[in-house]
């Protein structure tokens, strides 16, 4: 379509709603739905959605947990599981039937519970032990991502509960953890490791000239460049990791295809930010490249105003009257001068003279100019929500016109923090009243 | 340069700018970059997480593994941006130290370089800051600073104080060896007073809470705190006053001003009249993000450091904008 067919649309309709809107409750009541997946830029409300949708869910009646990566304390404490312990703990104080479980993740517990179911204890032992493990496991880049996976694998694999919701982590960039299990998988499944653990096999077997010359140079190379000791260290815990493991890949592939299974729904959580929207759709094309399933975008932290229809201009002509005497005086404290009242609403450009810039002198302290002077604070700031709405409009606009296929749900902004059990259940209120139209009060 | 602050005489040649997702840590770190620009200095904005943040930002097409000039500040500095890609990063290191450049490709071909850059755990993170330190420290012919400053745009609060403290943990786990070497030498840059690491914030619970989390951690780990950035302070439309007015105030008094505005009529079901229940209901909202705002920043004042504020742009960032940016941090003595 045409920026000048898109614009044309733009005006043709009041605002323009997207073309589907997410509704979230039949997702969450669908028994059929499994596992939710919260992704997006960080900083976009991602966990608060996580949760709020886990505490809508159990709160309609299904057996819930919630897996979050890293909340915000209070909304940890909110529900009881400000310690860290990796085990799924029951939130006390949820409504109905159902039942809300939560746990934070902890990524040095989760890959020593790998280790420890997959390997005799002694060779544990021996994997626990080795230093290279454990700043693996200690959480660089991508073990984090890999991780969460292999929670969400184990959560899913118990099926003790009928629906589980994963917040991911804050990543560096949208792809990794997609992108986590399938290199590490690979990586642990590589030439280089086979390299490292039996060299000489390999040797043998490489037919290829220039795959000989790289050996020769490798072992020497890697042996130079991270010490003899760690390097040895990197094979024992390979050759342990290699024996006992063998399906590292098959696990990681397993989640994979968990996740493009039918009766996950991935969630991609934005706000209306140019930055925001512009991740989000990085990974509509990402989540659409890998066949994910994704049902749709949760667009947080949306403003609407109950006196939509008053325009900024002429809010802000009306408070420059309201802060210059002057004007004020012409206007004889009469409605309608310069705009007769019904046209507010229009898009009329405000009457020049009312430009004139609010002067310092005179300002006297009755009554009547401290209600002016408030009075014309509430048109200001009537002006900068409107123009945060549309600022707010034109970045949904565009995301819309590049992925109209996407379904949204809009998110009212709250003016506080969430940090109780209260405070998610009315964002979960929200996200499933879904409301388009934000200026519709 | 600021008044009353203990005037600091030496601005650390390496900074290291990290904030919670969201706070805008790449605006405010390129905003720094052409301030400390500014009067004819050179600086390097150096971006690690792959993201081309500063190429958006500065409009250009994405970075590319060089240093290249992306903008010029007042005064005829020159601000540089460095994308630094781990892979071409650890080849380039390879070169440097064993003149390796076909067996480089051959190391990529059969994974190794992968291995170091992606799974080898500290190897990335030691690359990345590696190579920002190599840029502090260069020197052209003539013995000078090729950079006078580097700003670096880190990783989030959460992974700060690891991504920094990596090279200490290689360290200890290659206990000789050029790598071993290396991490030292990078250590010794990044806990020295040369390198400041800012913390930027917003007026938001959780983004303070992890500033104040994320400062425990650097000191635990010795690392050397610089400054806290308030990014994206709302102006301040109505204040005290006016918002405890906001609870007293008749509704027909409020009715007749927008009236006398020019608002239409001031009885009940007038146009005006119909105003003044949203635009109160706007106020109130306003009140209680202005004492959230208000807690926050005392929050933030207690943490004993310096604390600076930045305004929010209304229209979002754009290249005027980080000007505008860069002007404000220069007011405050950041430069």
């Amino acid at each position: 379509m045409s920026a000048e067919e898109t614009k044309a649309q733009d005006a043709a309709r009041p605002r323009l709603a997207p073309a589907r809107v997410l509704d979230i409750d039949p997702l969450l009541d669908d028994p059929t739905t499994r596992i939710v997946v919260c992704c997006g830029a960080g900083g976009v409300g991602k966990t608060t959605t996580a949760a709020a949708l886990g505490l809508r869910a159990a709160e309609r009646g299904r057996k819930v947990v919630v897996l979050t990566i890293d909340p915000a304390r209070r909304l940890a404490q909110s529900m009881g599981i400000d310690s860290l312990d990796n085990v799924p703990r029951r939130v006390k104080g949820t409504e109905g039937d159902g039942e809300l479980h939560a746990m934070m993740l902890d990524m040095k517990r989760t890959f020593d519970e790998v280790v420890e179911a997959h390997a005799d204890p002694q060779r544990a032992a021996a994997i626990l032990a080795n230093p290279f493990y454990q700043s693996l496991s200690a959480g660089f880049a991508g073990t984090q991502e890999y991780m969460a996976m292999e929670k969400l694998g184990q959560l899913r694999a118990k099926d003790e509960w009928d629906l589980i919701v994963v917040d991911t982590p804050p990543s560096r960039s949208a792809l990794d953890f997609l992108d986590a299990p399938k290199r590490l998988g690979s990586f642990l499944d590589g030439r280089l490791i086979r390299l490292l653990t039996a060299p000489a096999k390999l040797g043998g077997r490489a037919g290829m000239a220039f795959l000989n010359v790289g050996m020769s140079m490798m072992t020497g190379t890697l042996g130079k460049l991270l010490g003899g000791q760690l390097l040895k260290d990197v094979q024992t815990f390979v050759a342990a990791m290699d024996t006992t493991f063998g399906g590292f890949r098959t696990r990681a592939d397993a989640t994979y295809k968990l996740l493009q299974a039918p009766g996950t729904a991935f969630l991609v959580v934005a706000a209306p930010e140019r930055d925001a929207l512009r991740e989000a759709a990085y990974f509509v094309e990402r989540l659409a490249a890998e066949k994910m399933p994704l049902m749709g975008l949760v667009l947080n932290r949306v403003h609407g105003s109950g006196a939509g229809r008053l325009s900024a201009e002429r809010a802000l002509a009306a408070a420059e009257n309201l802060e210059d005497p002057r004007i004020v005086d012409q206007a004889d404290g009469k409605a309608g001068l310069r705009n007769s009242p019904d046209t507010y609403g229009s898009s009329q450009p405000p009457a020049p003279e009312s430009a004139v810039t609010a002067s310092e002198e005179g300002s006297p302290a009755d009554t009547e100019s401290s209600v002016d002077r408030l009075t014309a604070g509430l048109l200001r700031l009537h002006a900068d929500r409107m123009q945060l709405l549309s600022r707010e409009q034109r970045t949904r606009d565009r995301f819309t016109a590049r992925h109209p296929e996407v379904a949204v749900v809009e998110v009212p902004a709250l003016p506080g923090d969430v940090h109780d059990l209260v405070g998610l259940r009315d964002i979960g209120h929200r996200l499933a009243a879904g409301r388009p139209d934000p200026t519709e009060a | 340069m600021s008044a009353g602050l203990v005037s600091l005489e030496y601005v650390s040649r390496l900074q290291v700018v990290s904030g919670k997702g969201g706070t805008g840590k790449t605006t405010v770190a390129a905003a720094l970059a052409l301030a400390l620009a500014t009067e004819g200095k050179r600086t390097l904005l150096v971006e690690v997480e792959g993201r081309q943040g500063i190429a958006q930002l500065f409009e250009t097409e994405a970075l590319p593994y060089e240093e290249r000039k992306i903008a010029v500040a007042p005064g005829g500095g020159e601000v540089f941006a460095l994308a630094i890609d781990p892979e071409l990063a650890l080849l380039d290191y390879l070169q440097m130290f064993y003149k390796l450049g076909g067996a480089g490709r051959a190391l990529k071909k059969l994974g190794a370089i992968d291995f170091a850059t992606t799974i080898a755990p500290g190897l990335r993170d030691v690359l990345l800051t590696g190579k920002a330190c190599e840029a502090v420290r260069r020197k052209d012919r003539s013995g000078r600073f090729v950079y006078d400053y580097v700003v670096m745009d880190a990783p989030p609060t959460g992974r700060i104080t690891r991504f920094l403290n990596v090279n200490d943990e290689v360290a200890g786990l290659a206990k000789i060896g050029p790598i071993h070497n290396q991490a030292q030498a990078v250590m010794r840059v990044l806990k020295s007073p040369e390198t400041a690491v800012h913390l930027v914030a917003l007026l938001e619970e959780m983004p303070v809470q992890e500033t104040a989390d994320g400062i425990a951690e650097l000191r635990a780990a010795r690392l050397p705190v610089g400054r806290v950035i308030v990014n994206m302070v709302r102006p301040e439309v109505l204040d005290a006053a006016d918002l405890e007015l906001v609870r007293t105030v008749e509704r027909s008094s409020v009715a007749e001003a927008l009236s006398t505005a020019g608002l239409g009529g001031a009885r009940r079901g007038g146009n005006a009249e119909r105003l003044v229940d949203p635009l109160l209901e706007q106020a109130a909202e306003y009140a209680e993000r202005y004492a959230l705002e208000q807690e926050q920043r005392a929050v933030l004042g207690e943490l004993d450091l310096p604390l600076h504020e930045l305004p929010l742009l209304a229209e979002g960032v754009d290249l005027a904008g980080l000007y505008e940016l860069a002007t404000e941090l220069r007011k405050q003595g950041l430069s």
